[in-house]
């Protein structure tokens, strides 16, 4: 299916990379969550798609709407907020029940603290 | 011209985010923990929402942009109730 909205050159290929971009990001954030070995490795490249990848294509949909609306429009601004203040909260309270839970059962593999 | 390039990138890049949420359904049905699962919840609803304002790029309408928002306010909520039910065994204390 082709389909894609009718935006002059210039704005059709900055929106292209910028897409392009934000979704390889956010693949290869997925692929690090399979690939990497333990849960303290796998905790970090997840937040490739939520930081690098919702920001590059947030600013695509940015200069989609700013483009087609001939105004400016920034309403997409709230989900890059919203994502970035509340993704390191999630994780690192995941981070705190992993690394709780590990704790109790004593295993091996705990990154350990520095005293 | 431009045009054609700019479909074909946006439905390269939706199968790319299919291929994220794809290994992240994977992540959440292997496991090996529960946290993994929570982990691969997470990764799932980010992806959805990035899929969601592709959508919205594409078709030039702001319905899927307020879809996309819900899922990351629910997202958000559901991963830290879930983080808290781990930690603490309970999600309201």
């Amino acid at each position: 299916m082709i389909l894609a909205p009718d935006l002059p050159p210039w704005a059709a290929v900055l929106v292209a990379v910028l897409v392009l971009a934000g979704a390889a990001m956010t693949l290869i954030g997925s692929v690090g969550l399979l690939r990497f070995a333990s849960f303290y490795d796998r905790l970090h490249p997840p937040t490739l798609g939520s930081s690098s990848g919702t920001l590059l294509i947030v600013a695509a949909s940015i200069v989609t709407f700013t483009v087609l609306r001939s105004r400016f429009s920034v309403h997409e601004i709230l989900i890059a907020v919203f994502v970035t203040l509340t993704t390191p909260v999630t994780f690192m309270l995941l981070a705190r029940a992993a690394l709780y839970r590990d704790r109790i059962e004593g295993s091996a593999d705990v990154p350990h603290v520095e005293e | 011209m431009s045009l054609l390039v700019l479909a074909w990138a946006l439905t390269l890049a939706q199968v790319m985010l299919g291929l994220s949420m794809i290994c992240a359904v994977y992540r959440v049905v292997a496991g090996p923990r529960a946290q993994d699962r929570v982990l691969g919840l997470d990764t799932l609803y980010v992806s959805a929402m990035l899929l969601l304002l592709v959508f919205g790029i594409q078709t030039g309408r702001t319905l899927y942009f307020e879809a996309a928002l819900i899922i990351a306010l629910l997202g958000f909520t559901g991963t830290l109730a879930l983080a808290k039910f781990l930690m603490r065994g309970e999600v309201i204390e």
